[in-house]
């Protein structure tokens, strides 16, 4: 656990003549969240451990502008993304591995019109990639056994219909994955998405984060995983609220990483 | 033999299928009222969405008994107006089940329609006690009180009577009986009719059965149910993107673009392209695309999507379904304007946004696509809470104060939250 991450910045890449397989988005969240950085963390782990070629922008990434564009300023929106292009476009970057799927979904459907193409994919789908042609392999059973519920993030299910992936990564830890009632295409928001998480929700009976965490109760996990940093939070309020210890949420990718106690 | 039947029906006949298309064409018109939108390309895919999901009822059961009953009124419908060819070159022809003669085939059609006349028969009235009786959720909303109810219950009934008069009119039709053909269902119900006059009934069930079809045709565009018509068309012009994908205003990229380039110079420009729109988002109608307004006609007022709204699931008063009924009041408001001004849209101080359809609602959407998901014909009720959301930021600034905290920050550091962008790779330490 002690040991350093290697996390190297795409100037550096640049300026050693070299280009990396991946660029690895971090995101707000998984730069500045407390919790999410340990997400971030977790997956860096196990690019290390996969020896993937990886860099990340660093002090010069910024936001996609997702909050903004579903906020509806679409200028705040537009002059961010066409600023990240140009940042992606001085280091010529073709694939883009984000483990948020707010980023996922902008940088994927909407900067291509804006003159950014690439190949973006979500963590869980890069991880499955691993796995598949044999760059990692998940040992080790911690989590054998376990009750885990997976909660789908919006913007990676119903918006991008990735459900496979991440459940494929959860079935390698010989646990035992159940499906809340409302999952896959019909799964319910966590209540954060379409900027909600910078504002308190309306009037209401009853938080979002709530109603799902109920949901995820129903099928009496001993964790709730996750796919998205934002989708953690919520989940995570709701089970201090709701089941606070006999719950845990964790990342895809922590457990992941957890699994082989990296 | 007196013509006279024959005129009274090519009269009612026409005079209906005439209003009808009078109809049709304001529809149109007002459909047209929205802004142009690209729907070019992906032509093959556009077809087979509406093969799939139309024609196909592709999503319909996913809710296993609404969505059976309703593929069974769906074939009962479409296939029993097959029947309706007969019964018009009979009206104007003044002939007796022209189609009679065709042999063992003409009953083997006419008990197929018997079937599945009585099978849609059971299938409304089981619609009617789920509607008026059973509660559920989706048809308790406060946004069906009053017409839309009424007109739902209206439909319902048109086709209880529709299809008891199909049955009747071949109940009580003595020769049809007598050849024992086809008359699968209408053999159980012609000893009701003895010792009565059963011409004279077989005759007003006739008449009413086809003067029923032809109000029916017409009550179409006064309700929710047009979706019979266009859900075709809906289907076709519905998005072919990942349901993620929100569209970049055209406009504000070429702003952008000036903005970012060195090179540019904002006076040399005078080109239409980069004038900036009349009106950024939508606060009326006027301001929505044409596939917007074609979605609010579509609806029928099914409440699949806001019964999978998180947002209405948790007591909040955003309705999916809410959205487009106002987005259609509204259109029908503007239409009847339009009509009663010579052609001309005379300002009448109403906005869909406001008057229709309120802030809180607008902003307590998480855009998780749920009710985009849950539509069965392709009706996309968040790309109009986008477009209101984009009028109340960029045209009015009246965001929710937390929002606007939001967007500050990431104009002045790159973030959601106010944490320096050079501060971005301490996560590693």
């Amino acid at each position: 656990m002690g040991d350093v991450l290697k996390v190297p910045t795409m100037a550096e890449f640049k300026a050693a003549g070299k280009q990396p397989e991946i660029l690895f988005w971090v995101g707000c969240a998984g730069s500045f969240d407390d919790r999410a950085r340990k997400i971030t963390k977790a997956f860096v782990r196990l690019l290390n451990k996969a020896k993937v070629d990886f860099a990340v922008l660093g002090t010069e990434e910024s936001c996609t502008g997702d909050p903004a564009k579903r906020s509806g300023n679409e200028f705040l929106f537009q002059m961010q993304a066409v600023t990240n292009i140009e940042v992606l476009s001085t280091y010529d970057v073709k694939k883009i591995v984000t483990a948020c799927p707010h980023c996922f979904n902008t940088l994927k459907n909407e900067y291509p019109s804006l003159g950014g193409n690439y190949k973006v994919m979500h963590h869980t789908q890069f991880l499955k990639s691993l796995l598949d042609e044999g760059r990692l392999t998940i040992e080790g059973g911690k989590f054998k056994g376990k009750r885990i519920t997976f909660h789908d993030p919006c913007f990676l299910g119903r918006a991008n219909d990735v459900y496979e992936a991440p459940r494929d990564l959860i079935k390698k830890l010989d646990v035992e994955l159940v499906e809340m009632k409302n999952c896959r295409k019909k799964g319910l928001c966590c209540g954060a998405g379409g900027a909600q998480m910078f504002k308190d929700a309306e009037v209401g009976q009853k938080e979002i984060n709530i109603e799902r965490t109920e949901q995820a109760m129903e099928v009496k996990p001993e964790i709730i995983a996750a796919g998205c940093p934002f989708c953690n939070t919520m989940m995570t309020d709701g089970v201090k609220n709701k089941a606070e210890g006999q719950i845990e949420v964790m990342d895809v990718a922590e457990l992941i990483a957890n699994a082989s106690d990296l | 033999m007196s013509l006279l039947p024959n005129i009274i029906f090519a009269i009612i006949f026409f005079s209906g299928l005439g209003f009808f298309a009078r109809n049709i064409r304001k529809l149109r018109r007002n459909i047209y009222l929205g802004k142009d939108v690209d729907t070019s390309g992906d032509t093959k895919l556009r077809w087979t969405n509406m093969a799939k999901i139309a024609l196909g009822q592709g999503k319909m059961t996913r809710r296993p008994i609404s969505g059976f009953l309703h593929i069974v009124v769906y074939l009962g419908f479409v296939i029993i107006n097959i029947e309706v060819l007969e019964i018009v070159i009979d009206g104007f022809l003044g002939t007796h089940r022209i189609f009679s003669n065709i042999g063992p085939i003409y009953g083997v059609l006419i008990g197929t329609f018997e079937v599945l006349a009585f099978l849609v028969f059971i299938s409304v009235v089981i619609f009617w006690f789920r509607r008026n009786t059973v509660n559920i959720k989706r048809f308790m909303s406060s946004e069906l009180n009053g017409w839309p109810k009424l007109d739902g219950n209206l439909i319902l009934y048109f086709e209880i009577v529709l299809m008891a008069l199909f049955i009747i009119m071949n109940a009580t039709d003595v020769e049809f009986q007598s050849s024992n053909n086809g008359n699968i269902i209408s053999q159980f119900f012609a000893p009701i009719f003895e010792g009565f006059n059963v011409n004279l009934i077989e005759r007003i069930a006739w008449w009413m059965h086809i003067v029923g079809i032809i109000i029916f045709l017409n009550y179409l565009y006064y309700s929710k149910h047009l979706h019979i018509l266009l859900a075709f068309p809906n289907t076709y012009f519905g998005s072919v993107k990942p349901k993620g994908f929100l569209n970049n205003i055209e406009s504000i990229t070429n702003e952008v673009k000036l903005m970012m380039d060195p090179e540019a110079d904002p006076y040399a420009s005078d080109s239409t392209d980069t004038l900036a729109p009349d009106k950024f988002g939508a606060s009326d109608v006027l301001d929505l695309n044409w596939v917007q307004l074609l979605n609010a006609y579509t609806c029928t007022e099914c409440g699949r999507c806001t019964s999978e709204c998180p947002a209405n699931q948790t007591g909040k008063k955003l309705s999916p379904r809410k959205i487009m009924m106002d987005t259609r009041d509204r259109l029908v408001e503007v239409g009847n304007n339009i009509d009663s001004n010579n052609g001309e849209f005379k300002l009448d101080g109403i906005q869909l946004l406001g008057d229709y359809i309120t802030n809180e609602e607008i902003w307590a959407c998480t855009s998780c696509n749920a009710c985009v998901e849950a539509c069965p014909i392709s009706i996309d009720p968040l790309s109009i809470i986008l477009e209101m959301r984009r009028y109340l930021v960029m045209e009015q600034s009246a965001a929710p104060m937390e929002l606007n905290n939001m967007m500050s920050n990431i104009e002045n550091n790159g973030a959601p939250w106010p944490y320096s962008q050079m501060d971005r790779l301490n996560w590693k330490n």
